[in-house]
């Protein structure tokens, strides 16, 4: 709609076409391609017979060994040549791993200024008590923001190749969801009652205390999405959809991908710039410090957990 | 503690050998999961108890679970003839 121009002059303009073509209101292709529905493929009983005797007639000349000494002496010495290579190439890397320099050994080529760095100024720059994280989510942060989009992306995918309309998983639900196994197991549903609070409280104290102890994001996230799978594997789709269905998986997903890359450009500015960085490191040691660590903690976790469920889902009924 | 090492290290290399060496696809899955295991056990003995949770969890825990699932999907669970039957007139 143009307030400026008159309707049919602003249906020629270049930005009538392409906001109809963003609201989904006229699909370009149609009337400017010939479209036809999809032959479905029916092959005759005649060309499979031929198909099928083909088949059998190559297998029967090619595979001859008892008669082509050829076929015979090239198969001995093939199966001689790819002992011959396996072996070769343990031993190769068995070589290679012998001359590595030993772990721990100071004179290394790895142990240089950087990983002294690490060690010295990790907890005074990052407040991190446990290093791996403090260099993962302060030094490295632009590393996992690129690994936390992989993640992303790979559930997108999935979505792309298993997603279903929402008519076909109703249809087809019951089919779908519980093909063979026993309805509503008592044992499952019993030993997930108990165990699933269980893991995720613990994937949460990894994630709350990733700065602090070992473990992370990542190692909380997917304790959690494995607690998730546990219950829908014990309840099934329909108790699940009513705490963790595709708006909430949206809705997280976005916001943790989405605060995260804020967090990370913030700190990255100050840093570069030489400002002072308003998020506090706090005291080592305690809960709330780590600075940026324990944010961008919470949020891989939540990816995580979502990446987690949504491969479960997508494989098992495809949709969330 | 040396013994308990070597032990583990020799049924990582029986599971990850016996993997492709069986026949049935399940019995494959179970094992790849078994492996799984020892080897978050590795890791907590290698003093990094945060690849063994998390080697755990992926590992033994949700990949294995998607590989039941499309195994489902193929029908390769199936073992009786009348599941198999019934399949097919679908």
């Amino acid at each position: 709609m143009s307030r400026i121009r008159k309707q049919s002059e602003y249906e020629k303009t270049f930005a009538f076409r392409f906001f109809r073509w963003l609201g989904g209101e006229k699909d370009a292709f149609v009337g400017n391609m010939e479209m036809q529905p999809q032959k479905e493929y029916v092959e005759e009983e005649a060309t499979i017979e031929e198909r099928m005797k083909d088949r059998k007639q190559v297998i029967a000349e090619a595979y001859d060994d008892s008669h082509n000494m050829e076929l015979r002496f090239f198969n001995v010495l093939y199966k001689i040549f790819s002992i011959v290579f396996c072996v070769a190439l343990v031993f190769v890397l068995i070589l290679t791993v012998s001359h590595l320099p030993a772990v721990g050994d100071p004179d290394r080529p790895t142990s240089n200024i950087v990983s002294e760095t690490y060690i010295t100024d990790g907890l005074k720059d990052t407040g991190a008590v446990n290093i791996v994280t403090g260099m993962i989510l302060s030094y490295r942060a632009f590393d996992t923001f690129g690994e936390t989009n992989v993640l992303f992306i790979a559930t997108c995918c999935v979505m792309i190749l298993l997603m279903i309309d929402e008519d076909e998983i109703k249809k087809n639900k019951e089919s779908n969801d519980r093909g063979f196994e026993p309805k509503n197991d008592v044992i499952l549903q019993v030993v997930a009652r108990f165990l699933v609070p269980v893991i995720f409280l613990f994937g949460i104290y990894i994630i709350l205390n990733g700065h602090i102890s070992p473990g992370g994001g990542f190692s909380g996230g997917a304790m959690i999405g494995a607690g998730l799978i546990l219950y829908v594997a014990a309840f099934g789709f329909e108790k699940t959809e009513k705490f963790f269905n595709e708006h909430v998986y949206k809705v997280v997903k976005v916001t943790a991908l989405l605060c995260y890359g804020c967090i990370v450009t913030y700190y990255f500015l100050t840093g570069a710039n030489g400002l002072e960085c308003l998020i506090p490191l706090g005291e080592a040691g305690k809960i709330l410090s780590g600075g940026i660590t324990l944010p961008i903690n919470i949020f891989v976790g939540s990816e995580v957990a979502c990446t987690m469920y949504a491969f479960y889902a997508l494989f098992r009924r495809g949709g969330l | 503690m040396e013994i308990f090492k070597i032990i583990l290290l020799v049924l990582l290399v029986v599971c990850a050998i016996s993997v492709s060496f069986s026949k049935n696809l399940l019995n494959s899955i179970l094992i790849y999961m078994s492996y799984s295991l020892i080897m978050s056990m590795i890791w907590i003995l290698l003093e990094s108890p945060d690849l063994a949770v998390t080697e755990a969890a992926v590992g033994a825990g949700v990949t294995s679970v998607l590989f039941f699932v499309t195994l489902k999907k193929i029908h390769g669970l199936a073992h009786n003839p009348e599941e198999e039957s019934s399949d097919e007139s679908n």
